[in-house]
């Protein structure tokens, strides 16, 4: 075997071994990409059923309804709401006028569907994307947050 | 008093690491010994001083000193001593205090072990150790200042999250940063040799047990963080291709490379350039791993309240260090000389393969982790790539990797054999296929990737069980004759067959737990019983009581299997008052078989109680398998201590002769 033949093996590898990477991570993009909406964002453009997405905002005060494992709730970002369903046990910081993330589909009557919702570590905490849409909403109060966070 | 003591020890230890960083390279350059002496105590004394400004906010956390604005944050009179200690490095500051103590400690290590080292190259591995201080060192003292005083001192801190007041916690970060800051001295010394132009296998030689180690200590901080997730988060998941997750995740994938091209190096004064590369790649990774966790820029379950500033200042630094490094790398690489080639089919062409689909699988993962900050960054659209992702990229790449582990080390080096390879093999085909078949005739029906996970399992443990045998000529000679073999068998082939195994137990762990587990989720009245994976499981009822800081419910499960009592389990629901937080404390029973879970939740209102219980085959095995993989490493890096002994000892004649010559 020539000096020029092995080398052209090994790049040959190489190139095997990044194209399947590359056919892999195309295949898998399409559906696994998550995105994030505000209920106010569902609002405007709907999003099918059946699609996976998160939805973010603040659980509503009063909305939170348990049913042995089955909870069911409001999702707000104080401009729009959203009713969600959860089957399990809600993550330890869940309770009600704190944000949230939820990820799940929507049901033909326009519940969400919720597989997930997501925990964070300190009650302090406002997950970015649920205080951005926030902002937009017009309702973020900085003052409140950063007395909350002193 | 201690905090001021702290704050000048930092001040100190910048200045000394400023001077370590200039000092030693231009006596490198000028070949004058006493500049690149100075190297060495300059290391000593920035060590000294970070670890009398480490003790200092210690006391300040013992002592409970609440004139010290970051023990009120994160501290509290009333918590176990055990937290206090691990307060210290429990946030952000602290945390940033430890890297740079460790980050001491390591270049000191250099100097006082690196002995041997020719004079030149040591001197500028401690230099680039002593620039990397100093970026730290200005990071801690401008945007993350431990020893910060607040005037007037409250009466009590405000507590530690209590989700990090746990043990497995307590010692995750430091495990994890021994492992960060470990790769960072196998970047000094690739920069080093890029400066001096020079790689060599004696170079591989001192690289290769530095990122052993860091590679041991990332596997245990890695094993320890998915564990504290298992048990603490209480919701059986162990992995979650989190971002921070991720982010620890692929400095361990390129360390495991560099681990092995390293080797090749050293046999074989070939793939220089690319171990380099390596070296440099898996810094940037330790780097882009503090950054991502500590600037806020990723929405994750890790995400604690960040400070933007920090983030700018990291990305700053992130973008010299690596900017930098890949700058000298693409002036200086090509100059170097490369080694021949060498056929496909050898022990070094598997470890090229192995280098292949490690880094691969390093691009994918650090795809899928950065893809939502460039997307929210080009256009504002928020989203996030779940394990879907990562499973179908990260597992299509693994699975070659597994295969390909038990073949390597049966390929001898410059040309191997790849049938006598496979033939030695069959043993572990066989014992694939009967696992299979086990799998299939005892547990319920699974996916085909499940199937596949056992066979790789058998696979890869008879497979690496095989080439030990085979060394030691086990049952073809006499038992004493193998015995005497095994005693001079190098301990590095030891720890190969070890991490290879541990290998295997973990896919064993993965593959059974995902695809065996069970589950049941429901509202559960005293006397109640349901069955899980074939284990009973009573519900005794919950009662509230009082721990030390906290509010408890406290559920009570009496497990039988046929019959007979198994075990109790109590989990708890803790409501902590400072700082007030609930935490889930999942009560587990781990067996080698499986483990059994269980969570408890709230009343229902009607005297039911919210209850989540698992059975989840072979989990344990996941991080028994990590252990015996910091095993084999720790016992290959004891095989080269041994190595370096003897190395001084040829050297302890002639070193009359010429003191300078180095080795």
């Amino acid at each position: 075997m020539t000096r020029k033949r092995r080398r052209l093996y090994f790049v040959l590898a190489g190139m095997s071994v990044l194209g399947l990477a590359a056919a892999l991570v195309l295949m898998s993009f399409e559906d696994s990409l998550v995105f994030f909406r505000s209920p106010s964002d569902l609002a405007e453009n709907p999003i099918p059923a059946g699609r996976t997405f998160r939805l973010g905002g603040l659980v509503a005060e009063g909305s939170v309804v348990k049913d042995g494992v089955e909870i069911r709730f409001v999702v707000t970002d104080l401009a729009e709401t959203v009713p969600v369903r959860f089957r399990g046990l809600v993550p330890d910081l869940f309770r009600e006028g704190q944000g949230v993330v939820t990820e799940g589909r929507m049901d033909e009557n326009g519940v969400f569907i919720a597989s997930n919702v997501l925990a964070k570590h300190d009650e302090n905490y406002m997950p970015p994307e649920v205080a951005e849409s926030l902002k937009e909403a017009g309702h973020w109060q900085d003052g409140k947050e950063a007395e909350a966070s002193d | 008093m201690t905090a001021e003591i702290g704050q000048f020890s930092l001040v100190l230890a910048l200045f000394v690491a400023l001077l370590q960083g200039i000092v030693p390279l231009v006596g490198a350059y000028r070949q004058n010994a006493s500049l690149m002496n100075f190297a060495s105590s300059a290391s000593l004394v920035q060590f000294l001083a970070t670890t009398v400004a480490f003790i200092a906010l210690t006391v300040a956390y013992v002592s409970s000193d609440f004139s010290v604005l970051n023990v009120v944050k994160n501290s509290h009179s009333l918590k176990p001593m055990l937290y206090k200690i691990s307060g210290v490095w429990g946030n952000h500051e602290g945390s940033l205090l430890l890297w740079v103590w460790i980050l001491a400690l390591f270049g000191f290590a250099v100097a006082a072990f690196g002995r041997n080292l020719p004079g030149s190259l040591k001197a500028r591995v401690l230099a680039i150790q002593g620039l990397i201080g100093v970026g730290f060192l200005l990071f801690v003292l401008f945007t993350s200042n431990p020893f910060e005083r607040i005037d007037p001192a409250p009466f009590d801190g405000k507590g530690l999250n209590p989700l990090l007041q746990d043990p497995g916690l307590a010692f995750h970060p430091p495990f994890l940063y021994l492992g960060y800051v470990g790769l960072s001295i196998t970047f000094s010394f690739a920069i080093a040799a890029l400066i001096e132009g020079k790689v060599d296998p004696a170079w591989a030689r001192w690289v290769r047990p530095w990122t052993l180690a860091a590679w041991g200590f990332l596997t245990i901080g890695i094993a320890l963080g998915s564990w504290w997730a298992y048990y603490e988060l209480g919701w059986g998941g162990w992995w979650f291709w989190d971002p921070v997750e991720n982010a620890s995740f692929m400095p361990w994938l390129v360390a495991t490379a560099l681990l092995h091209s390293a080797i090749v190096v050293e046999k074989r004064d070939t793939l220089k350039n690319w171990t380099i590369l390596l070296a440099i790649i898996a810094f940037s990774f330790s780097l882009l791993g503090t950054f991502l966790v500590r600037s806020g820029v990723l929405n994750s379950v890790h995400a604690f309240a960040t400070d933007p500033a920090r983030g700018v200042f990291i990305l700053g630094f992130l973008i010299v260090v690596i900017g930098g490094s890949l700058l000298l790398y693409g002036l200086r690489a090509p100059a170097m000389k490369g080694g021949g080639l060498f056929a496909p089919i050898s022990r070094e062409g598997a470890l090229v393969l192995n280098n292949l689909l490690l880094s691969t699988a390093t691009a994918t993962v650090l795809l899928g982790t950065l893809y939502p900050i460039f997307l929210d960054a080009v256009s504002g659209a928020k989203v996030s790539v779940g394990p879907p992702f990562f499973n179908s990229t990260f597992l299509p790449l693994a699975i070659p990797l597994v295969i390909a582990i038990a073949v390597g080390p049966l390929l001898p080096w410059k040309r191997g054999d790849l049938k006598g390879a496979l033939s030695r093999l069959k043993l572990a085909a066989f014992s694939a296929l009967v696992i299979m078949g086990i799998s299939w005739w005892l547990a319920e029906e699974a996916p085909i990737l499940a199937y596949a996970g056992m066979a790789l399992f058998a696979w890869l443990l008879v497979g690496s069980l095989v080439e030990w045998a085979d060394r030691i000529k086990l049952f073809r000679i006499p038992l004493a004759k193998s015995w005497s073999r095994l005693k001079n068998l190098p301990r590095s082939a030891h720890g190969m067959t070890l991490a290879h195994i541990g290998v295997a137990m973990v896919v064993l762990g993965i593959t059974a737990s995902e695809a065996w587990q069970s589950e049941r989720l429901g509202v559960m009245r005293p006397g109640e019983s349901v069955t899980v994976g074939g284990y009973e499981f009573r519900f005794d009822g919950a009662e509230e009581l009082k721990g030390p800081n906290y509010d408890y419910l406290q559920g009570s499960f009496t497990v039988f299997k046929d019959g007979d009592e198994v075990v109790q389990l109590t989990p708890e629901q803790r409501v902590y008052t400072t700082p007030p937080m609930e935490t889930t404390e999942a009560a587990i029973w781990p067996m080698l078989s499986a483990d059994l879970y269980a969570v408890v939740g709230e009343e229902d209102g009607k005297g039911g109680f919210a209850t989540r219980i698992y059975h989840k085959p072979f989990i344990s095995w996941i991080w028994i398998g990590s252990i015996v993989m910091f095993i084999g490493g720790a016992f290959s890096l004891s095989d080269r201590r041994f190595r370096v002994g003897a190395a001084r000892k040829k050297k302890a004649m002639p070193v009359a002769q010429s003191p300078v010559a180095g080795v």
